[in-house]
C-alpha cells in the first residue's frame, strides 16, 4: 500500500463528505422529532420503553396545532446537534438551552420554558444546610450574581460536582466553579444520579425541575436542592426547539404553535402536571 | 465541509488526551498479562478446585461484553458502597481510573489466560520429557525451558490481544474518563462537527495501534532469529 | 423486556454477521488477487478496521453514513436528507467491522488448502467455477469455521457498543432499566447472563457445524 493511494482513496471520501447539503423543502407535512430520552421528567424513557413526559406531551400538541404528523425519536445528548445538520431528523426538543454559540450551527424557536439551574447535595453537607432557595439570578445582572456565586464557593470547595457533558450546566461550572470544584463529566443525568447515590460525588449541577424529579425518588431522602437558582448568561434565552438553519418555514409554524400554547394555558398546565411549576417563558 | 485548518486544532487537543489511553492500556496489559500467567499456570495442575473457579472466571468474561463488565464494575457495584467501605475497598471503586483499570484487567487476564494455556500446551511434550530426564524438577521445566518456548509462541496471539485492549481503552470515555475518545466526544459537544473529529481520533488510534504492531514483530523476530531468512 | 431487547441483539449481530461475510469475502478475494489495486484496497480496509476502536468505527458510521447517503441521493437528484434508520445503521457497522476480521479468516484458510488440490481439479477437467463450488469452497468453509466461532464472539459483544447509538438492544434497555429502577448492578448482570447464554448456545451451533465440516477429515 503505497501512500499515493491510501491519499486517493481518502480523497474520494472526502469529496463525498464535502457535497453541499442543502436546504430541504418548505412547510413539511411529516417531521422527525429527536429528544434525548434520558432527563426525566422533561423527556425520558418510561418502564416499558416508550418516551414520555413534558416535552413528549408538548411536542404532540404542538404537532396537532400545526396539523403535521410527527414522529418522535431517542438519540443520545451528545449526538443531538450533529445528527441534526446532517439531517437524522428534523427538530431537537430536548430540553436544550438557546445559546450564541448553538446558535452558531442551528437555529432555535422562540423559547418554551424558562427554568433555573442549582445543586444538588447531601442535606447534612455544608451547602446543604442552607436548604433550598426560592432565590432566581440572571446572569446578566452581574453584580447581584456574582456576590450569589460567591457565597456558594467557600461551601463546595474541594467537592466533586457531577454534571453532563456538553450542556450549559457544564459551561457555567467551567466559568464560574473551576477553582472550586472538581468537575465530573457524565453522559446522561441518569448516570450521574447513580453516581451520587453510589457517593462518588458530593454534588449535581442541573436544571432545578430534573434535579427535583430525581431527588423525589426514596434513595435521595437524605439529599436536597440548595441555593439559588441561575438563568441567563450561558445558559441563555430559555429552552427551544433546536431547527435547521434554513427550515425557516418549519420556525415559523413552530413559533406560531408556541405562541398559541402559551396564550392558551397549555404550556402551564402540562408543566405544573410533569415539574409542579410553572416554566412558561414570560414575554 | 473538510477543512484542514480544523484538523490542525482538533489534533493537538485530542493528543492531550493519548498519556491517559497510553496508561489504561499499558496498565492493564501488564497487570493483565501477570494475571493471565497466573492462571494459565493454576491451571496445569490437575485439581478440579484451582481450575474449575478459573475456567468460570475465564468463559464469563469471554462471554460478555466489556462494555457490560465495565457498566457493572462501575455503576452496578457503585450500589454496595456500604459493603466495599466495611471492607475498605471503597477507594478503588470510587475512582472511575481503577475502575476502568479492573475491568480491562480482568478482560485481558481471561483472554490472555487461554492464549498462554494454548501456548503452553503446544510446547512439544518430548521438550518438558527430557529436561524431567536431565533431573530438572517441575517448577524448573516450566521455568526453564517450557515459559520460554510458549511465550515467544504466544507472541503473535498476544499481541492481536494487546491492540483488543488498546482499542477497549475507548470505552472507558463512557465512565468519565477523558481519554482520546472523551475528549473526541468533548469536542463534538463544543463544535458539533462529529465527522472531522471522529476521523482525527481515528486516525490517531491507527497509528498508535501500527506502532504497537511494528514493535512487536521486531520483538517476534529478534526472539526468532532461527526464522530469519 | 430484557428478553425482547436480547432478541434485537440477536437480530442485529446475525445480519450484521453475514453481512461481514460479504464484506469478509470481498476483501479477501481482492487480497488474493494478482493486481495491486484491489489488494491494495482490502488491506486498507482490513487495517482499518481492525486499527480502529469499534466505538469510533460506530459513531463514525452514524454521523458519517447518513452524509454520505444523502450526498450520493443529490447526485441522483433527489431532495431532502436520507437517513439510515438505527437498525440498518447497526447492521451496517458491525458488517463492515467484522468484515475486516472475516478477511483474514477466509484469506488464511484459502492459504491453508493443499495445492495438489487445485492440480487435482485441473486434471479431472473441472472449470474453474466448478473448481471453486466443488473443490475449494467446502474446504474453505472447514478450515474458516473456527476461526469463524471467534469473530461470531466477537460480533456478539460488539452488537452491545451499538447501545450508544441510541438503538434500543440488550445493553441499552439495560441501562434504561438501571436507570429508571436504581438497580444497576441486578441490570447489568442480568444482561450480562442473556449475552452469556447467547455466547455459549451459539458456540455449540459452530461445534456442531465444525465436526459436520471435518467428517471423514482423521483427527489428529
Amino acid at each position: 500500500m503505497t501512500f499515493r493511494r491510501l491519499a486517493a482513496v481518502a480523497a474520494t471520501f472526502m469529496t463525498l463528505l464535502s457535497a453541499p447539503l442543502a436546504g430541504a423543502a418548505d412547510a413539511p407535512k411529516e417531521i422527525k422529532i429527536a429528544t434525548e430520552g434520558a432527563y426525566a421528567p422533561w423527556n425520558f424513557t418510561n418502564a416499558e420503553g416508550k418516551l414520555d413526559g413534558l416535552e413528549i406531551e408538548l411536542a404532540n400538541d404542538l404537532c396537532a396545532r400545526m396539523k403535521i404528523k410527527c414522529t418522535i425519536v431517542a438519540q443520545n445528548w451528545d449526538g443531538l446537534i450533529p445528527s441534526l445538520t446532517v439531517g437524522k431528523f428534523d427538530v431537537i426538543m430536548a430540553s436544550m438551552f438557546i445559546t450564541p454559540k448553538r446558535l452558531e450551527t442551528i437555529d432555535f424557536t422562540q423559547p418554551y420554558a424558562v427554568d433555573p439551574s442549582g445543586f444538588a447535595v447531601a442535606k447534612n453537607s455544608d451547602l446543604g444546610k442552607l436548604g433550598i432557595s426560592k432565590e432566581k439570578f440572571k446572569l446578566e445582572d452581574e453584580a447581584a450574581s456574582k456576590a450569589a456565586i460567591e457565597k456558594l464557593k467557600p461551601l463546595l470547595k474541594g467537592k466533586v460536582v457531577g454534571v453532563q457533558s456538553g450542556t450549559t450546566n457544564l459551561d457555567f461550572l467551567k466559568k464560574y466553579f473551576a477553582d472550586t470544584v472538581e468537575i465530573r463529566e457524565y453522559k446522561t443525568t441518569e448516570q450521574h444520579d447513580l453516581d451520587l447515590a453510589a457517593g462518588r460525588v458530593d454534588a449535581l449541577f442541573a436544571q432545578q425541575t430534573a434535579l427535583a424529579a430525581t431527588l423525589a425518588k426514596p434513595e435521595f431522602a437524605d439529599y436536597t436542592i440548595a441555593g439559588p437558582g441561575f438563568v441567563g448568561g450561558v445558559f441563555g434565552l430559555g429552552t427551544g426547539a433546536g431547527l435547521r438553519k434554513e427550515d425557516k418555514a418549519l420556525k415559523d409554524m413552530f413559533n406560531k404553535a408556541i405562541d398559541a400554547a402559551i396564550a392558551d394555558g397549555t404550556i402551564k398546565r402540562i408543566s405544573e402536571k410533569w415539574v409542579h411549576t410553572d416554566v412558561t417563558p414570560v414575554k | 465541509m473538510i477543512d484542514p485548518g480544523f484538523f490542525l486544532e482538533i489534533i493537538p487537543k485530542l493528543l492531550a488526551g493519548l498519556p491517559l489511553t497510553l496508561e489504561l492500556a499499558g496498565t492493564s496489559v501488564l497487570l493483565g498479562f501477570g494475571l493471565a500467567l497466573v492462571l494459565a499456570l493454576a491451571q496445569q495442575g490437575e485439581r478440579t478446585y484451582a481450575v474449575l473457579p478459573i475456567r468460570i472466571f475465564v468463559a464469563i468474561f469471554r462471554g460478555t461484553p466489556l462494555l457490560v463488565q465495565i457498566f457493572l464494575i462501575y455503576y452496578g457495584l457503585g450500589q454496595f458502597r456500604p459493603a466495599l467501605q466495611s471492607v475498605g475497598l471503597w477507594w478503588l471503586f470510587r475512582e472511575p481510573y481503577w475502575c476502568a483499570i479492573i475491568a480491562l484487567t480482568l478482560n485481558t487476564g481471561a483472554y490472555g489466560s487461554e492464549i498462554l494455556r494454548g501456548a503452553i500446551r503446544n510446547v512439544p511434550r518430548g521438550l518438558s520429557e527430557a529436561a524431567l530426564a536431565l533431573g530438572l524438577n517441575r517448577f524448573r521445566t516450566m521455568r526453564l525451558v517450557v515459559l520460554p518456548l510458549a511465550l515467544r509462541q504466544a507472541l503473535p496471539a498476544y499481541s492481536n490481544e494487546i491492540i483488543l485492549m488498546v482499542k477497549g481503552t475507548s470505552l472507558a470515555s463512557i465512565i468519565t474518563l477523558t481519554e482520546v475518545t472523551g475528549i473526541a466526544q468533548e469536542l463534538i459537544s463544543q463544535t458539533y462537527r462529529a465527522i472531522e473529529v471522529f476521523i482525527a481520533a481515528g486516525a490517531i488510534y491507527l497509528i498508535l495501534n501500527f506502532l504497537i504492531v511494528r514493535g512487536l514483530t521486531l520483538l517476534e523476530a529478534r526472539l526468532t532469529p532461527y526464522r530469519q531468512r | 423486556m430484557l428478553l425482547e431487547a436480547a432478541g434485537v441483539t440477536l437480530l442485529l449481530s446475525v445480519l450484521g454477521f453475514f453481512l461481514g461475510a460479504v464484506f469478509g469475502g470481498l476483501a479477501a478475494a481482492g487480497r488474493l488477487y494478482s493486481s495491486k489495486v484491489p489488494r491494495g484496497l482490502a488491506s486498507v480496509y482490513g487495517t482499518v478496521f481492525r486499527g480502529v476502536p469499534d466505538l469510533l468505527s460506530i459513531y463514525l458510521f452514524y454521523y458519517g453514513g447518513s452524509i454520505a447517503l444523502t450526498s450520493i441521493a443529490r447526485l441522483f437528484g433527489s431532495q431532502g436528507f436520507v437517513g439510515l434508520p438505527t437498525l440498518a445503521t447497526g447492521i451496517l457497522t458491525i458488517g463492515f467491522i467484522s468484515g475486516a476480521y472475516q478477511s483474514e479468516v477466509y484469506r488464511g484458510a484459502y492459504l491453508a488448502i493443499d495445492k495438489g488440490q487445485f492440480d487435482a481439479a485441473k486434471a479431472l477437467a473441472l472449470t474453474r467455477l466448478q473448481t471453486l463450488r466443488l473443490v475449494i469452497v467446502p474446504q474453505l468453509l472447514r478450515h474458516a469455521i473456527p476461526g469463524l466461532g471467534n469473530v461470531w464472539q466477537l460480533v456478539l459483544k460488539d452488537s452491545a457498543l451499538i447501545s450508544v447509538i441510541g438503538l434500543v438492544e440488550l445493553m441499552r434497555q439495560a441501562q434504561i432499566g438501571a436507570g429508571s429502577t436504581r438497580e444497576p448492578f441486578l441490570f447489568y448482570c442480568a444482561a450480562a447472563a442473556l449475552y452469556f447464554a447467547i455466547a455459549g448456545l451459539t458456540d455449540l451451533v459452530f461445534n456442531r457445524a465444525e465436526a459436520n465440516a471435518s467428517r471423514g477429515i482423521a483427527h489428529r
